[in-house]
């Protein structure tokens, strides 16, 4: 820094300017670029918005007009009239709730054991945990389904929330593994000494210093079942049971796809909203925990 | 094992020998959730669909053995879906994977240029992948409304007569490749790059700038380089996502139209949960399965010659 300043004081004052201007120029090219990029970004939402507001006979109005002449919030309300909103909210949170509390405990649990017990064969189940991350889950939906089927567990919600009590989210595993690393095993060693079991020294011990990372598996783990389509599809079927992904396509497709019925177009808008928006409020409310999470995530590429 | 053992003072080995033994147990204990769960609902499953793909099976019937009949008719042609939606999946996968990882790169090289107001550049960017994928679908759906959606009415302004999007057997892929993107290329993609390429040493651009490097060689011979290992674990998993494509195409067209989107997953969905011929689909998810395994192997061995792997940016993690 020292240096440059050095260098540039000896430069008559036109070319330091010329230099300043050329690069605050590029500065503003570069600006003006990912705003516009970011604005494309968001185009698609501000569309859905002012769409979600309009009166019916102005939804499929050509040319479109992109501010509603009447603002219908009234659209909001009306999705809960036309379909079970509520029902699929309370679904949808009710399957990502206890979905994401079997994932935390079970995914702490097991890695507990892998990152402070030394037992035989350890290294190997490791590798196959982080072998499973890779593998398409495809293969096993087949008999998972029928499985499902035998203990009459079709259209219930237990598909859906039963095996995140079993850790079969191996990224997780990983994650919290590869926190509980860094904490020094003089924390362990200390509450032994006190007596503690190893249970004891996992709740009270540990728990405390690893909640980024539980904060970061719950967040990951939440928008993974709040979002799936998949699985709720092929599980679920009674209308009242549905997720809010699966009432969306419930709520495209009600009714078949009639010309002729009225549009609807600016009630999917305002459902889609409202099925996104708990999201983007967790985005805005743990923004760093978001990011932390996912950069760990690329940490064994 | 004995020679040793009786050179140390025999209570003290005793001790020591039960500690570890204790700790054994409660480490398989600790780990007991993932391997009921591993057994469960991995390997069982996965050894049960290999025997499934060998029978015929429609839940009504009790399965009966088949033989190699399921994978005949899938590569035999007799399926005549098989073929057209691999080649669909091909297809989407080659035009998303390289486009997905070059836009994210290309978001994550911007906002490293640490511009004022850069989180709210990357929360704007966020957004689209916080998008539960059916409502993205449905949004997507509605701007590209072949007659009243605001883009081919833009179009429309500009002289450009819009496509039929969705609705047009040459755009309804290309489109649902354009709607995955919008999705994922400013998420979680865009932040792992960033934080690969925030590793850079700094020194690197400084000697390159010396050496008289301008921006677009520093990019090619410093950024490419040292973020390459990045780059291949966003590919391996772009190309397993592509592999997977199914809720746009399940939303938005239905694999239409004239099956111009029927990927490989809607054709399992259809073949195992609509036709109920769950032996078939289990044939087709091993296929599926060897696939998706073979071309991340691959993608594992050809990496060697263009992943660059750094001493100071690998040694910390193990």
């Amino acid at each position: 820094m020292a240096a440059q300043q050095v260098e540039l004081g000896s430069r008559p004052v036109a070319t330091i300017r010329r230099f300043r201007l050329q690069r605050g120029l590029r500065r503003a090219v570069l600006y003006l670029f990912v705003t516009a990029i970011a604005l494309v970004f968001f185009a698609p939402f501000f569309w859905t918005i002012t769409s979600s507001l309009k009166r019916v006979d102005e939804v499929i109005l050509f040319p479109p007009r992109v501010f509603p002449l009447y603002p219908s919030p009234g659209n909001y309300p009306l999705v809960f009239q036309k379909v079970p909103f509520a029902l699929f909210y309370r679904n949808t949170a009710i399957i990502t709730l206890f979905a994401t509390l079997g994932t935390i405990v079970s995914t702490t649990v097991v890695a507990y054991g892998f990152a402070r017990k030394r037992f035989p064969g350890r290294n190997l189940l490791f590798l196959l945990v982080l072998s499973t991350m890779m593998l398409p889950g495809e293969v096993t939906l087949i008999p998972q389904f029928l499985l499902f089927k035998a203990f009459g567990w079709l259209d219930t919600y237990l598909p859906l929330i039963v095996p995140e009590y079993l850790a079969v989210g191996a990224f997780y595993i990983f994650l919290m593994r590869q926190f509980l690393m860094t904490v020094p095993r003089d924390f362990d060693e200390a509450a032994m000494l006190d007596g503690a079991n190893t249970l004891q020294i996992l709740f009270t011990v540990l728990l405390p210093l690893i909640q980024p990372a539980i904060i970061t598996v719950a967040i990951l783990s939440f928008l993974n079942h709040w979002n799936d389509f998949f699985l709720p599809l092929i599980y679920l079927n009674s209308t009242e049971k549905l997720t809010l992904s699966i009432g969306l396509r419930f709520f495209q497709t009600m009714g078949g796809y009639a010309e002729t019925s009225e549009p609807r177009e600016h009630l999917l808008m305002a459902a889609s909203l409202m099925a996104t928006l708990p999201c983007v409020v967790l985005f805005f409310v743990a923004q760093r925990y978001f990011v932390q999470g996912i950069v760990m995530s690329g940490i064994k590429g | 094992m004995h020679a040793q053992a009786s050179l140390s003072p025999p209570v003290a080995r005793r001790r020591w020998s039960r500690r570890t033994v204790g700790e054994a147990v409660e480490g398989y204990l600790l780990i007991s959730p993932w391997i009921i769960g591993f057994l469960v609902f991995l390997l069982g499953p996965m050894v049960a669909s290999l025997a499934f793909s060998f029978m015929h099976y429609s839940v009504v019937l009790p399965p009966r053995f088949a033989g190699l009949d399921n994978y005949v008719r899938a590569f035999g042609g007799a399926d005549r879906l098989f073929y057209p939606s691999l080649a669909r999946t091909a297809t989407f996968a080659a035009l998303f994977v390289p486009l997905a990882v070059a836009t994210s790169l290309g978001l994550a090289v911007m906002l490293n240029r640490k511009l004022r107001g850069t989180t709210v550049y990357r929360t704007l960017f966020f957004l689209p992948s916080l998008t539960p994928a059916a409502a993205a679908t449905l949004l997507w759906i509605w701007l590209l409304h072949p007659e009243v959606g605001p883009v081919n009415y833009l179009l429309g302004q500009v002289g450009i007569p819009g496509p039929r999007w969705l609705a047009s057997t040459e755009w309804a892929l290309p489109t649902c490749v354009a709607i995955a993107l919008w999705g994922s290329v400013g998420g979680s993609r865009m932040i792992i790059f960033l934080a690969g390429l925030q590793g850079v040493p700094e020194e690197l651009y400084e000697s390159a700038s010396i050496d008289g490097a301008n921006a677009w060689h520093r990019f090619v011979n410093v950024t490419l380089p040292m973020v390459s290992p990045v780059i291949f674990f966003n590919m391996v998993l772009a190309a397993i996502g592509a592999f997977r494509v199914f809720t746009i195409a399940f939303m938005a067209t239905g694999g239409g139209p004239a099956y111009a989107t029927w990927f490989y997953m809607l054709h399992l969905y259809q073949t195992a949960f609509r036709s109920l011929q769950m032996g078939y689909a289990s044939a087709l998810a091993w296929v599926f399965f060897v696939i998706v395994l073979s071309f991340t192997f691959v993608q594992f061995r050809l990496s060697g010659r263009w992943v660059y792997y750094s001493s100071e940016t690998g040694g910390k993690e193990k």
